[in-house]
């Protein structure tokens, strides 16, 4: 197997709030994603997805564990090699009208990067380079945004500036955190489409951060997608696998509860109902499964008391969870 | 402003040729445009729409609490309250005076706003908020307040006794969201108006939310309008849609209407560009180009520059909300010259 442009393995971080008070936001995730692949993070606020997310771009270092660039461990890059990870591994933040530079024009913006890292000699290359990738994210005729200021463009052209920063250091992939949920409705899939065009065209992996899994499924359609909760990974599998045939008791729930724009199909959706509403503290995590004092499947003490690992099965999928885990027993797969 | 009628069976909510304009530095946004709407009794209307479109805008001018900047150049505003066994009270919104206005709002007519931290006092216990309002209001109070505001608590599936005593910040967005409409609910207004009602908060709390809203309508009387760009909201809890484009209405329709044959590009646009966890990737298309200048508005039709129907007839004039014959005689409305032919189009092509 190829090495994956990015693993992770047992990663976890806490923060520590008061004295006394220290918070797990990602516990024990372990994640790769290969070259020119599509992850999907999902999950609710407080999940872990965002830190997970900044932790690959190197914003926050791990508690534990280990997170691997092209198989080198980034806590032990230098020099070089540090450099070479810093520019192929970029962020597109989720607010386009805090992410950019209002006192910089679009070709600032465009073509710091491009000056400071000496990827284009001269004023003319730089300019072409700019123009090049205005056109790749599709804000054309590019004359017309050169001299423009963020405040001048709408928050779906803002978007895409932001990505076409991303990809002025020539990235191999891109974390996208809740990169379109800014953005309107009817342009979030023109954005979409314009990131998985550029995927296909330079072979990107994205780690793509969303709460919504109709869009995940939508964009990770050949990909992946995981579901976090409470800090831990508890489902991974292919998009639409995921989708249609949920395992995981807490991606089940979320699929049943999410309404859809159909009126027929959204009233008549059986809903999954919670043992309870109320989402633990991440101060005082449950024992065992976290998901065990809400889980309609709770089967007692094992839940309760053992933290289920993620296993992987035949078809693909993997979760972790005690009672599917014994259910697909026989579909099991050693890691 | 009081007049008596004995009509039975009014609009809780007339809108009238509504056009709302703010001054900006470069010349009035046209946010409302002429928009004429009934809200009837005991039904819920979806106000939909990408942002800019105006849905705000119309929200805050029902309960005329719109920004100095803002002006309601033409309209009028007819509000109708029914009791039983006694005449319908119509109040001409518009021409209210600063106290009786104040008498409306909440107690007629109540809007919860998108961030429900921001609409609580700080500094004040839940238990506070409701006496506050139920005092400025010339309400119950005390026991009598408890005992209503505890039933409301109930009601949208709060544990009252863990609430009653804390402050906004304690309680987590889905439990101040839901504060917040039983907050609404106390003095039996007869118009609810909920503005983004869901958005920014997880999907289970979104799940939560609905369900209440739900369980609320069918529990008491009164009409709902909410605000959304989420269209599977409106899919889920909507009697009627509205949808709006550059401060007009361009379709209004009953909501399967609405989702399973609208007639305007916009709309049929607007539900092809949303994924859903069913639809195959293939049938997802958004829409292309960006949503109007509001101040240099495009002549003829809005939409005309987005439009993939648009002929010449489109950039000259500007169509109107006609009603449309329908299979089942139900009331459609659209505002697109090529209503006829839009849908059948448009679906063809993909």
């Amino acid at each position: 197997m190829k090495t994956p442009i990015i693993e992770l393995q047992h990663v976890t971080r806490t923060f520590q709030l008061k004295r006394n008070q220290v918070i797990t936001a990602v516990n024990d995730v372990s994640l790769s994603v290969a070259e020119g692949e599509i992850v999907c993070l999902v999950g609710e606020s407080g999940c872990g997805k965002t830190t997970t997310g900044k932790m690959i771009v190197d914003l926050l270092k791990p508690s534990q564990g280990h997170i691997f660039y092209k198989g080198q461990d980034i806590a032990t890059l230098k020099g070089e090699a540090r450099k070479q990870y810093r520019l192929g591994v970029q962020l597109v933040h989720q607010d386009p009208y805090a992410s950019l530079n209002p006192m910089r024009t679009i070709y600032q913006t465009l073509a710091a990067p491009l000056q400071h890292h000496g990827l284009t000699q001269g004023e003319a290359a730089t300019k072409n380079r700019v123009k090049e990738l205005l056109e790749m994210v599709d804000l054309t005729p590019v004359n017309d945004f050169l001299d423009k200021f963020p405040h001048q463009l709408s928050g779906g052209q803002r978007q895409r500036v932001s990505i076409a920063r991303s990809l002025t250091v020539n990235p191999s992939f891109i974390v996208a955190d809740e990169a379109v949920s800014m953005v309107d409705v009817s342009i979030r899939i023109s954005l979409l489409n314009t990131l998985l065009k550029l995927k296909e065209k330079m072979g990107l992996a994205v780690l793509f951060i969303t709460h919504d899994l109709a869009l995940a499924k939508y964009f990770a359609w050949e990909g992946r997608i995981g579901v976090m909760y409470l800090g831990r990974l508890i489902e991974l599998s292919p998009a639409r696998q995921l989708v249609e045939k949920p395992q995981h008791p807490y991606t089940r729930v979320l699929l049943s509860s999410i309404p859809e724009a159909d009126p027929d199909v959204t009233r008549q959706k059986k809903q999954i109902e919670l043992r309870s509403m109320d989402v633990p503290s991440l101060l005082h995590l449950p024992t065992g499964c976290s998901f065990h004092p809400r889980c309609p499947f709770w089967e007692g003490e094992q839940c309760e008391k053992v933290v289920p690992e993620m296993v992987s099965f035949s078809d693909g999928t993997s979760a972790a969870c005690h009672p599917v885990q014994r259910e697909r027993a026989a579909e099991m797969v050693q890691a | 402003m009081e007049t008596t009628t004995k009509t039975p069976g009014v609009p809780t909510l007339s809108i009238q040729n509504l056009t709302v304009s703010y001054q900006a530095k470069r010349g009035a946004v046209q946010a409302v445009r002429n928009i004429t709407l009934d809200i009837q009794r005991g039904e819920a209307l979806a106000l939909i729409g990408e942002s800019g479109s105006g849905k705000t805008t119309m929200g805050l001018s029902l309960v005329r609490l719109l920004p100095s900047n803002a002006s309601i150049s033409q309209g009028r505003l007819i509000y109708r309250r029914v009791d039983a066994g006694k005449p319908v009270r119509e109040i001409d919104v518009l021409a209210l005076k600063t106290d009786e206005l104040r008498q409306y709002r909440w107690k007629e007519c109540a809007m919860v706003f998108q961030a429900a931290l921001n609409a609580f006092n700080p500094v004040l216990k839940i238990s506070e908020q409701f006496a506050d309002t139920s005092k400025a209001h010339g309400y119950i109070q005390g026991k009598a307040l408890e005992e209503r505001a505890f039933h409301l608590l109930k009601l949208v599936r709060l544990e009252p006794s863990r609430v009653w005593n804390g402050y906004a910040h304690e309680l987590s967005g889905g439990m101040r969201q839901r504060v917040l409409i039983a907050l609404s609910l106390l003095l039996e207004p007869q118009l609810i108006i909920l503005d983004e009602p869901t958005t920014a908060l997880d999907i289970l709390t979104q799940r939560n939310i609905m369900n209440v809203l739900k369980d609320l309508r069918t529990q008491l009387d009164f009409s709902l309008i909410f605000i959304s760009h989420d269209l599977s909201l409106a899919a889920e809890l909507a009697d009627r849609v509205a949808t709006m484009y550059a401060g007009e209405i361009v379709e209004l329709s009953d909501v399967y209407t609405t989702f399973k044959n609208p007639l305007h590009p916009y709309t049929i646009g607007l539900i092809h560009a949303v994924p859903t966890l069913a639809a195959h990737r293939d049938n997802v298309t958004s829409i292309p180009g960006s949503p109007p200048d509001l101040i240099n508005m495009p002549t003829g039709c809005k939409f005309h520059p987005r439009c993939p129907l648009a002929d010449e007839r489109c950039k000259r004039d500007d169509p109107t909300l006609e009603t449309v014959e329908t299979v089942n005689g139900a009331e459609h409305k659209v505002a697109c010259w090529h209503w006829k032919s839009a849908r059948a189009k448009l679906t063809s092509e993909r």
